[in-house]
């Protein structure tokens, strides 16, 4: 069997005497997308920040297979992430460039390959051809991203400008320039209106199927959940309580028990 | 907002009273020595006087903002001729008189040719409208204060004194496009930027007295000494941001001024090291006798002698050294180091999330910065012939941060605006001696009042996809 893209072995995070996230096993496979679902503090963000090196997680394994090169997450600094083991992510408080123009934004994400195409700066002071060519092609890699969300006639605006929905879709788009293999998403449709977020469905399911990684996914609204997601694993105080397709998932009763309470208890115990 | 005539009276009665309180002590009241001690004297008409002007003052520009031009625009010619003509109780006054009524004056002028009355709903559009045309004729307006530049030591008016000042200024000049990669570019605020100055300065001063080395080769030394410490400054301050850093930075500066001062055997301590040699053209010196077997540049180009021929020369040395600069941080801002530079300074966690290596970009920018400290720390050694630790006080830091900040993070031609006004203009307030700072502080304040964001504050982004304004949102 091969190896699925993102392993995750017996993650605990703790925080002095609150466990964040309890034993937590769980794969995350290629050209899949993945959601991980939850009540509000079930540790899902934190996940994601062991993952991309925020945190250093207190216990656990977390593995990236790319073309059976594996790269233990766990050891790595924040940006080697991004740059080596290919894990790309955006954030639920958007975090783009904002006084930087939106093409800025996309190119300032291949910035290791264009660091290297400019030969460490020297070619691009010296402004040889070779760098030339390597920022026209990251230029056209940005305007291919710019096409797919919708954004190129806006190209030149200062990020901080767009609207919210503009924002999140570009944060995505920039975080696609990194040439991730897995591509983390917290809340995307935080904040979108319906139509808004039938568009972000197709973005995803096109970056699943067009190019081909691995997607994670936080997301509370379940429209988009259940409409493009391969596997959903649910948490609830740190913990995983189930995993699955779709339907498996919606009709498991400890997920409902989770989201809506016991049948059996009484509705202002329910909320203590 | 328009307002009636009662309704402007009250405002600049108010003004006026204001005014009053805060004088009262300030300007009504001194303290003189007599036998026995102290005593207090009184300045009631010099006051008084104050007190009108400035109800006059607020009272005419809030006339212009109601559409009134005719009344202020003989108001404010008038008081400039009794400022001119009577003879007030002291010179202060009289400058106060003069200045005032020619704002008044030009600002009506200013009504009636723009139709602008400083009302806060049109100030947006002038910084629209100062970008559009910077935008449009900046190229020629570069080109135009180069050939200023380039002509300035000939014009008539301009004497020896003046491009002396003329290179200090450049001087400063560079020093903000340096500040400007760490503070405007990488948004890593820097209070000890002098400490890499007066390395600059320090190296090409030690190397030429203790090694004979020659301007020219202590250069690059210099401004690579410099770089080097600021990668040594950046190791330790790289998790620090804000108020942290500028503390860190603040002691690194004052660390590097004592260490001058108490290394006496090095550095010659608080003495200082004087007779630094001048620049030469290409080994020709600038003196009138030069030493046996070697020729001057008189003697070389059969001139006759001036002295003001290496002032001159001084003076393109630097001007030189500042387009240098110049070229170097408009082109590298281009390059992905520079945009990843501005990328920090916007965000850091999204930089680290993209791939980014925030330690590299911040010792680079740190390095780059220094680096351009130190070149104007050697020119500003060659052009003093000494140096000593005082030169490099923290207040040196504070005043390349004021131009900096003044002139707009990451503007260039901001920069290099509030350059020539913080540096040139404190030379030419001189006249009003001891009220020289006050003068100084009061640019300061009416540059953050009229332009919170600096003069030049607006960005250009470094790449575009659409050539034309239509995708721009302002």
């Amino acid at each position: 069997m091969t190896p699925s893209l993102l392993t995750v072995e017996h993650l605990s995070m703790r925080f002095g005497g609150l466990t964040a996230v309890d034993d937590l096993s769980f794969d995350a496979g290629d050209k899949q997308i993945t959601a991980i679902i939850g009540p509000n503090g079930a540790g899902k963000t934190t996940v994601f920040n062991c993952l991309t090196g925020f945190y250093p997680p207190t216990v656990g394994r977390l593995l990236v297979t790319i073309d059976s090169e594996k790269f233990q997450l766990e050891r790595m600094e924040g940006f080697r992430i991004a740059r080596e083991a290919r894990v790309a992510r955006t954030f639920q408080n958007i975090r783009l460039f904002p006084q930087m123009s939106v093409l800025e934004n996309l190119v300032v994400a291949q910035h290791n390959p264009l660091m290297k195409a400019s030969l460490f700066s020297v070619a691009g002071l010296l402004g040889l051809p070779v760098y030339k060519t390597a920022e026209a092609s990251a230029v056209e890699k940005a305007r291919n991203w710019l096409d797919r969300i919708g954004l190129t006639s806006r190209a030149d605006w200062d990020a901080g400008n767009l609207p919210y929905g503009d924002q999140r879709r570009l944060e995505i788009a920039r975080a696609m320039c990194t040439d991730p293999v897995l591509l983390c998403l917290d809340e995307p449709a935080a904040g979108l209106n319906p139509r808004e977020s039938a568009e972000l469905n197709n973005l995803l399911l096109s970056i699943r199927d067009d190019d081909g990684i691995g997607v994670l996914l936080i997301e509370h609204d379940m429209s988009v959940v259940m409409g493009i997601s391969d596997k959903i694993i649910v948490l609830d105080y740190g913990r995983k309580i189930a995993d699955g397709n779709p339907e498996t998932v919606r009709n498991d009763p400890t997920v409902i028990r989770a989201y809506l309470g016991d049948e059996e208890t009484p509705v202002d115990s329910a909320y203590d | 907002m328009r307002q009636d005539w009662f309704a402007t009276l009250k405002e600049s009665a108010l003004t006026a009273a204001v005014a009053a309180a805060l004088m009262l002590p300030l300007i009504g009241l001194y303290t003189s020595t007599k036998a026995g001690g102290l005593a207090i004297g009184t300045r009631w008409t010099e006051l008084a006087i104050g007190v009108v002007l400035i109800f006059l003052g607020r009272f005419a520009l809030l006339r212009i903002q109601n559409g009134d031009r005719l009344i202020p625009l003989i108001g404010g010619a008038i008081v400039m001729i009794v400022g001119f003509l009577l003879p007030l109780p002291n010179g202060l006054l009289t400058v106060c008189c003069i200045a005032g009524g020619a704002i008044v004056f030009l600002r009506c002028c200013l009504a009636w040719v723009t139709g602008n009355l400083g009302l806060e709903a049109e100030k947006q559009p002038i910084a629209a409208r100062t970008q559009a045309f910077l935008k449009k004729y900046g190229l020629w307006l570069g080109l135009a204060v180069l050939v200023f530049a380039i002509i300035f030591p000939w014009l008539p008016f301009v004497d020896r004194r003046f491009i002396d000042l003329a290179t200090l200024v450049l001087i400063y000049v560079m020093l903000g496009w340096g500040l400007n990669i760490v503070v405007g570019l990488a948004g890593l605020l820097d209070l000890g930027y002098v400490a890499f100055y007066a390395i600059g300065a320090y190296s090409f001063a030690l190397l030429s007295s203790n090694y004979d080395m020659s301007f020219w080769a202590c250069l690059p030394v210099a401004a690579m000494l410099a770089a080097f410490l600021g990668i040594l400054l950046g190791f330790p301050v790289l998790r620090l941001r804000g108020d942290y850093l500028a503390i860190v930075t603040l002691g690194f500066g004052e660390m590097i001024r004592i260490i001058l001062i108490n290394w006496v055997d090095f550095t010659k301590g608080p003495d200082g090291i004087s007779g630094i040699p001048k620049p030469t053209f290409f080994g020709l010196s600038f003196s009138r006798r030069p030493p046996e077997d070697t020729e001057s540049f008189h003697q070389f180009f059969d001139l006759q002698y001036a002295s003001v021929d290496r002032i001159i020369f001084l003076f393109y040395v630097v001007l030189g050294l500042a387009l240098l600069t110049n070229a170097f941080i408009l082109r590298i801002r281009k390059l992905p180091i520079g945009r990843a530079w501005e990328a920090l300074r916007e965000d850091e966690i999204a930089c680290r999330s993209l791939g980014l290596n925030p330690t590299n970009i911040k010792l680079s920018a740190f390095a780059l910065g220094a680096m351009f400290g130190g070149l104007a720390g050697a020119v500003f050694a060659a052009r003093q012939s000494f140096i000593s630790p005082e030169s490099f006080t923290f207040i040196e830091s504070a005043i390349i941060l004021a131009i900096v900040v003044l002139g707009g993070m990451g503007s260039q031609v901001g920069v290099a605006i509030a350059a020539v006004l913080l540096i040139g203009l404190p030379e030419w307030f001189r006249e009003l001696q001891e009220y020289r700072m006050l003068a100084f502080g009061a640019l300061m304040v009416a540059i953050m009042v009229w332009r919170p964001r600096g003069l030049l504050s607006f960005r250009e982004p470094t790449l575009r996809l659409h050539d034309d304004d239509s995708g721009l949102s302002r």
